[in-house]
């Protein structure tokens, strides 16, 4: 029973992977005993699973995922959250107000306005309803400070890097603290904006470059020329 | 759209049609009954009302005078316009014609002016001036389905019913004689459609079929059985070899339907 | 105003533009030129110049039509006023309508629809030339504008048209060739499935002709869709290329 790809060969929607006792894992499907990618990407296997590593794609809510939001709306009993994601969230006032609330007395701007940035967590999520998110739990809440970037989520595992090197490589240079919602979002909070500027530039890199290889190397030497650079001029 | 269909109703419809048969006992390739009645609109130049099933479609045919296009400045001109009326499904609204009315309207169009069926040329007043414009509205009172096949057959029988007041032309004026004359027409164009349910194609489907389809293809056939329009139709697909089968069979219905409009 | 040219088909059997009866016109694909679209393709083939801008999946406006088992796709099929000879005016016009009606269904065949219910994919297709053929060539372009937004496909849909000119079945009308020829026959497919998912004709073939016409118009959809394969590869190999080099120095 055929694989008919080899592991890195960059596949588009449809095209055939193997045909026969096989998995269809990410970004693929199963018609006929055949397994079709539906993503463009890379192909990648363990013996039975065929998976794509897809180019681009958008984050769907997952039950449990830790998330970074921005407030677009403050309703009567809550706000609507935008978690870059086909699907707005829900943050309940009753959620993150400690004490009793009441809906007719209770202006929640005060609380969270539109624009605001939280770290949230998925409590709640199926077909039929949009998710909602919860901030009751230690190290989530309001963001008061950093810079918001954007990445494609399934390059999220790319910018962690193995056993987290990449990820821990960037703050240390940066000296930046550095949260990575699962949506995609990622919340940088450096002594400087220089400093989240730099890794800000980082991620977008490993996020344009990361089907390539030698990155975490590449990565590392622009970190280090650019602190060098800095402290030339700090020394001029 | 119409009522939602019960997926138990949905799954029995396609599992019949699996087997062959069809949930109003009907073969794959069977029409409803059709009737088919000409003048019933005495303010219109031409009429016809076609119950296909419970579907009814009425056509009115007026014949004015206008201006050509610039292209085909000696001939006359053909419009056909459908409004799917807001009583005839509780899935049509008032209001402007939508994307359906419009797709309709350009189906039964193009069988009508692909087989030439009207001989425009002889709709000339004036040459570059003045020609007489063929107004064929398409009014749906009922839908059970299949519109296209209903309309494009109501279309073709009003035309045919279609008489033009004798005149001559004076000073570039139109002046009416006495007497009347039909229309002229040279061909006689019949739309069949198919869907394809269950892997299968079947003829002629009704409203809750239409709900179960995965696509629908219409074609169209002049007097020498030539092809002069498709349009498939509906978010799924048709195999080539299956499209192919489909002209088939309705080049054979295609038959069956125009023995319906001579009497 | 245009003269009818005196043969379409010369004694050497080559066309207007010089090409023989089933061969393509030169078609160039370009993906991701439009930075805040989510995904987009712009596509030139022979003079056809068409810009494709895709959004979503997102939350469905107005909130009724949203439906519960799987997405809305919405497709807006649009001439510039000035892609054709004759100014064009911008208000759609009835066939701007029911080309946006066949392409989205020629598209959402290939869609997951059911992935994301109760959201909304908008394809937004702008004519800024026509030359013949442009509902193929908005086809080929919008397929390439789902898959470089992400949508899962279960194939990329390609389209293009065959016809009969001058008792010659042709592939890839162009525009003089359609207005006066006696036969378009537009075709779109799901390549890897082999699913024809937009047909439509107009003019006069026996059925003979019509099956030549379709298996034309089928070669030259697997042709066009190489190109549309090779649009999506060359995202990754510039990038690949620009480290290469770097790694060089």
């Amino acid at each position: 029973m055929p694989i008919f790809l080899e592991r890195r060969q960059l596949v588009t929607p449809g095209d055939l992977i193997a045909e026969g006792d096989y998995i269809a894992g990410e970004n693929t499907y199963m018609e006929n005993n055949k397994i079709y990618a539906s993503r463009v990407g890379i192909v990648e296997y363990e013996t039975k699973k065929m998976d794509v590593v897809a180019l681009k794609s958008f984050y769907v809510p997952r039950m449990e995922d830790i998330v970074i939001g921005t407030i677009t709306e403050v309703g009567f009993s809550g706000w609507t959250v935008d978690i870059n994601s086909p699907y707005p969230a829900l943050l309940r006032a009753s959620d993150v107000l400690s004490r009793p609330f009441r809906p007719q007395k209770d202006d929640l701007s005060p609380v969270l306005d539109v624009g605001d940035l939280v770290v949230a967590k998925i409590v709640s999520y199926d077909r039929t309803h949009d998710p909602q998110l919860t901030v009751a739990e230690p190290g989530l809440g309001k963001i008061t400070r950093g810079q918001i970037l954007k990445v494609t989520p399934t390059k999220i595992p790319r910018v962690i890097g193995r056993k987290g090197s990449m990820i821990s490589t960037i703050k240390q240079e940066t000296g930046c603290n550095i949260i990575l919602g699962v949506n995609g979002v990622v919340l940088i909070t450096g002594k400087t904006l220089e400093d989240e500027q730099l890794a800000m530039m980082a991620i977008l890199k490993i996020e344009e470059e990361s089907h390539t290889s030698g990155l975490t190397d590449r990565i590392t030497k622009m970190l280090k020329e650019a602190k060098t650079g800095k402290e030339e001029k700090k020394n001029e | 759209m119409a009522a939602v269909i019960t997926k138990v109703k949905q799954k029995q419809i396609a599992q019949l049609i699996d087997n062959g048969k069809r949930l109003d006992g009907r073969e794959l390739t069977e029409y409803r009954e059709i009737k088919i009645e000409q003048g019933i609109i005495e303010k219109a130049e031409g009429s016809a009302r076609v119950l296909l099933g419970k579907t009814e479609v009425v056509v009115g045919v007026k014949i004015e005078t206008g201006e050509p296009f610039s292209d085909t400045p000696n001939e006359g001109v053909l419009t056909v316009n459908v409004e799917l009326v807001p009583l005839a499904s509780p899935g049509f609204e008032p209001g402007p014609p939508d994307e359906s009315s419009i797709e309709l309207a350009r189906i039964v169009d193009r069988g009508i002016r692909e087989s030439k069926a009207i001989d425009t040329g002889k709709l000339c007043v004036v040459p570059g001036k003045k020609v007489f414009v063929v107004f064929v509205d398409v009014y749906v009172l009922n839908h059970d389905g299949n519109l296209i096949d209903a309309s494009a057959l109501a279309a073709m029988a009003a035309l045919l019913n279609a008489k033009m007041g004798k005149y001559e032309v004076e000073d570039g004026e139109v002046k009416m004689k006495s007497g009347y004359e039909p229309l002229p027409l040279r061909k006689h164009p019949i739309t069949v459609t198919c869907a394809k349910i269950s892997d299968k194609l079947v003829v002629d489907p009704w409203l809750e079929e239409e709900q179960v389809m995965d696509a629908r293809i219409s074609i169209a056939f002049d007097d020498d059985e030539n092809i002069c329009a498709i349009q498939k139709g509906g978010s799924g697909y048709f195999e080539p070899k299956q499209v192919f089968e489909a002209a088939r069979v309705a080049k054979e219905k295609s038959r069956e339907l125009r023995k319906k409009l001579n009497w | 105003m245009n003269d009818k040219p005196e043969k379409l088909i010369d004694k050497k059997g080559l066309r207007l533009d010089g090409r023989k009866l089933d061969e393509l016109r030169p078609v160039k694909l370009q993906v991701g030129v439009i930075s805040n679209a989510d995904g987009s393709a712009y596509i030139e083939h022979g003079k056809n110049k068409i810009l494709v801008g895709v959004y979503g999946p997102r939350e469905v406006h107005p909130k009724h039509l949203a439906l519960p088992d799987r997405a809305v796709v919405k497709c807006r099929y649009h001439m510039a006023p000035f892609s054709v000879q004759e100014r064009k005016s911008p208000a759609p016009s009835r066939r701007e309508i029911e080309l946006s009606k066949v392409i989205r269904e020629s598209l959402e065949p290939a869609i997951f629809m059911e992935y994301y219910p109760r959201t909304m994919i908008d394809i937004f297709i702008e004519v800024l030339q026509a030359d013949g053929g442009t509902r193929c060539a908005s086809i080929t372009a919008a397929a390439l504008a789902l898959a470089d937004s992400g949508i899962p496909m279960r194939d990329l849909v390609v389209a293009c048209a065959a016809g009969k000119v001058e008792d010659k079945i042709v592939l890839d009308l162009m525009d003089t060739e359609d207005k006066v020829g006696s036969a378009d026959v537009p075709v779109a497919l799901m390549p890897n499935l082999n699913a024809v998912t937009l047909l439509q004709m107009d003019g006069t073939l026996s059925t003979d002709e019509f099956e030549s016409a379709v298996n034309l118009a089928l070669e030259g959809c697997k042709q066009i869709y190489a190109l549309q394969k090779e649009a999506l590869r060359i995202k990754y190999v510039n990038v690949k290329e620009e480290n290469k080099e770097e790694a060089e120095e």
